[in-house]
């Protein structure tokens, strides 16, 4: 079969969809040429499966949100009572994401071999961990026509413009869920989108405190157990939390950015709480954990190694930028209640200039033993 | 004298089939001189295809650098003369007739010798071209002086040999070494030792050094690496470099008065029956060492060993400055799912295979491995495993991306004085997207040293 999609085969230009698959089975026979004999087991393939069994429980429970929430507003069952027809929430919410998935991989995948066959290069694994991301960070109401411009546009323009997987420098899954934000906002934002089914109303703990509530309305349970009107994949804290322990424990998402995104959310927080000029400003500073995105958007977002900063010293200022500025576009901006997607995109566009001054001390400490020795 | 400094950084790489210790004589059907084994030479014959040779013979010298003499390590005759492509010269064969025949260079204390008379004499007997430079690896130029010279008296290579075995009885020869670089040097001889690996009496016992001991992991045995930690490099600067094996061979230059390449080579790896130490001389052809001693599986036979080794044919030639063969299984076959088993027994460091997590089994029981990249060629992705292993203060990735671009104030900026192809190969092993960054750093000094002229 292989020599078809070899060059000069009939069917060369599905060459690099061949590979993809081929390689997705059996491991490719290539030997080490130059330099070390020997080389480690993993590769991207392995790294990126990682990811995507670490975004696992935070999918399985958004599927079930989404139906829960759709037939808490119907009133067919009631709140608090999270395990009543268990597997009519979990059916509604499969349909209903199933297809959002379907349509991410399809378009983002086509759209990547295309590159790849021209480029000639292999298809990279990029792509896996971004066409989950994106379903579980849109609302679940999104129709399927918009995915796939934003999809496109994402691989695109967020991507392969730039050379594709290594080379971008915004993140691909963020670029996407902007493109959705700002090309329409009417669908995008408001009370309409967060729950599936027509005309279903029904708002998030963010846009509660927008609209200048003391307290969001779920409880702190709810929150954390993920039991609120929200993107996808974003509302349960126990869900990402699993994700993170997969990813920390691998090794595979920087302990740095993480941690230091939630040190950065807690100061801008307490910051606010000592200034207290409004409801927003006193809420108790770990509701920003709890509420919208910040949690995913740590965990999975902010951790991407290709856009985040590269050095170490780099990602703590990074990672702590990237809460603050969450946190600030949160409170003080009245026209966007969720100030994640934005922070990390910020400080993606930031991360190159935060690199060149870390490495630049690395520069001037070599330059100036250089001097001492000259002038000695 | 004596300092201490320990090495975080790094990583062990612990593998099947290190040699025991036991040295073998051996008789060789043939030796060679491989120019490629010299950075930056272009070889000028001295020497026809038929021409007796005694241990000694200037066989080549250095185009443009004519004082740099290579020599006959074995008395016999030269039989071929192999060029590749462009007519490079690739091997010149010596067939040993012997009769141990050397070129007398005459015994001479040293006490009362110049600077440029022990020049002159290791020039002239080839002895010379076991110094190397830091920065690019090249033979130094004799008109030059080192702010100090280094000597390693280990190495933490996988499977790597073990010196107290290299240097048994060498002592009073390599004190005369360090006696002849004293003349090359206003600055220090450093003589760097491990604190747990081969820690050999026969060095702590030279004087006139500072003994340096390292502690911790691979590549705390890399020159780059301890010449960091002692006395880093500026631009401009000089630091040679020599191996403990090869301090014997300069002291028994002066003391008999001829050139030894007598060397002892640990035989290593997995597919090895019988892994020992073998006592050869230098360039041995690789055929009588391994005769009925491997498997008989599709192998890979390195010079050197599987982190920067070359790879020779089976009836190669060991590498100038090696002191090691090691032979691996080819991985040149697919495995199903490769990728996504749960990984028990395979090579990783990285967690997301359970070997990962058996670090301490790991240790009692040493990996066994092959040639297969384990995975497609990808862009370069920042995942800070570089930074785990790589000991110095410098940014790896950021340095092998000046490298890769050819941005030479960049490459200086970032440390390219200061490294060696060899100090990326830990970055190498781990990188998760498979590229061959050896070459690329190689190619980036390459670059530079063109720029500078040396």
């Amino acid at each position: 079969m292989r020599p078809n999609f070899e060059e000069g085969g009939k069917f060369y230009a599905f060459h690099s969809l061949f590979d993809a698959i081929d390689t997705f089975f059996l491991t490719p026979e290539k030997t080490t040429s130059t330099g070390c004999h020997i080389r480690d087991a993993v590769d991207n393939k392995r790294t990126m499966f990682t990811v995507v069994i670490a975004l696992i429980p935070a999918l399985l429970f958004g599927m079930y949100n989404i139906g829960y929430q759709h037939y808490l507003v119907l009133g067919e069952i009631a709140q608090g009572d999270y395990l009543a027809n268990f597997w009519g929430n979990f059916g509604y919410g499969l349909l209903k994401l199933l297809p959002m998935i379907i349509v991410s991989y399809v378009v983002g995948l086509g759209i990547e071999c295309v590159f790849a066959q021209i480029r000639k290069h292999e298809v990279s694994e990029g792509y896996f961990v971004t066409g989950m991301l994106i379903p579980l960070i849109c609302p679940p109401d999104v129709p399927l026509w918009q995915l796939a411009l934003a999809v496109a546009f994402a691989v695109i323009i967020g991507k392969e413009v730039f050379g594709g997987t290594g080379y971008n420098f915004l993140n691909p899954a963020l670029v996407a869920r902007a493109f959705l934000f700002f090309s329409y906002p009417i669908q995008m934002s408001g009370d309409k989108v967060w729950i599936t089914g027509d005309a279903i109303t029904g708002a998030t703990p963010l846009g509660e405190m927008i609209a200048g509530v003391s307290t969001p309305s779920a409880s702190v349970l709810d929150m954390i157990i993920g039991f609120v009107p929200g993107s996808v994949g974003e509302t349960s804290v126990i869900a990402i939390a699993i994700g993170a322990l997969i990813l920390l424990v691998t090794g595979v998402a920087s302990w740095r950015v993480m941690l230091s995104v939630f040190v950065g959310g807690a100061a801008m927080g307490l910051i606010f709480n000592a200034v207290g000029a409004n409801e927003y400003m006193s809420m108790p500073f770990y509701y920003h954990f709890l509420m919208g995105g910040f949690m995913f958007g740590a965990v999975f977002m902010a951790t991407d190694p290709v856009t985040a900063a590269h050095t170490n010293t780099g990602k703590y200022i990074y990672g702590f930028l990237i809460g603050v500025m969450a946190v600030l576009i949160r409170v003080v901006n009245p026209a966007y209640p969720e100030g994640m997607m934005l922070a990390i995109l910020l400080l993606n566009v930031f991360a190159p200039l935060i690199d060149y001054y870390v490495v630049d001390a690395n520069i001037r400490k070599r330059a100036k033993r250089a001097k001492l020795v000259s002038n000695k | 004298m004596s300092k201490t400094i320990r090495i975080t950084k790094g990583l062990d790489v612990r593998l099947l089939g290190a040699a025991k210790p036991e040295v073998v004589e051996t008789t060789i059907g043939e030796y060679a001189i491989k120019p490629k084994d010299f950075v930056g030479l272009i070889p000028k014959l001295l020497v026809q295809e038929g021409d007796k040779v005694k241990a000694g013979t200037p066989v080549f010298y250095a185009k443009g650098k004519e004082r740099l003499l290579f020599t006959s390590p074995v008395s016999g005759t030269v039989t071929a003369i192999e060029r590749g492509e462009k007519r490079v010269i690739e091997t010149i064969r010596i067939v040993p007739d012997g009769q141990n025949e050397y070129e007398d260079f005459s015994k001479e204390s040293l006490s009362g010798m110049s600077a440029e008379q022990v020049k002159e004499k290791m020039l002239a007997s080839g002895v010379w071209t076991v110094l190397r430079q830091r920065p690019y690896s090249v033979i130094p130029d004799p008109a030059t002086t080192p702010k100090c010279i280094v000597v390693t008296g280990f190495s933490s290579a996988p499977l790597a040999p073990d010196y107290s075995i290299l240097l048994k009885g060498e002592r009073d020869a390599m004190q005369v070494g360090v006696e002849a670089l004293r003349k090359l040097t206003d600055g220090k001889i450093h003589l760097n030792v491990h604190s747990t690996l081969s820690r050999t009496d026969e060095l702590l016992k030279l004087e006139n050094v500072q003994i340096n001991t390292f502690e911790g992991k691979h590549p705390c045995g890399n020159v780059s690496v301890q010449v960091e930690k002692l006395d880093p490099i500026n631009k401009g600067e000089r630091v040679w470099y020599l191996d403990a094996q090869d301090l014997a061979v300069i002291g028994k230059l002066f003391t008999e008065g001829k050139y030894v390449a007598d060397r002892i080579i640990a035989l290593t790896g997995e597919e090895v029956s019988h892994p020992q130490y073998y006592k050869i001389k230098r360039g041995a052809n690789i055929a009588s060492i391994i005769y009925n001693n491997v498997s008989a599986n599709c192998l890979r036979y390195i010079s050197g060993n599987v982190l920067t080794g070359t790879t020779i044919k089976a009836d190669g030639f060991l590498s100038y400055y090696d002191n090691q063969l090691t032979v691996i299984k080819e991985g040149n076959e697919r495995k199903l799912f490769g990728w996504l088993a749960p990984g028990c027994g395979k090579f990783s460091v990285s967690r997301t295979f359970l070997a990962g997590f058996m670090k301490n089994c790991s240790n009692t029981k040493p990996y066994r491995v092959d040639t297969n990249l384990n995975g497609g060629e990808r862009p370069l992705v920042f995942t800070g495993e570089f930074e785990k292993v790589f000991p110095m203060d410098i940014y790896p990735m950021q340095l092998i991306k000046a490298c890769a671009i050819g941005d030479i104030d960049l490459m200086e900026q970032l440390g390219i004085y200061e490294v060696e192809a060899e100090d990326f190969a830990l970055c190498e092993l781990v990188d998760s997207s498979k590229n061959n960054i050896q070459s690329i750093i190689r190619q980036g000094l390459e670059l530079m040293r063109k720029e500078m002229g040396e």
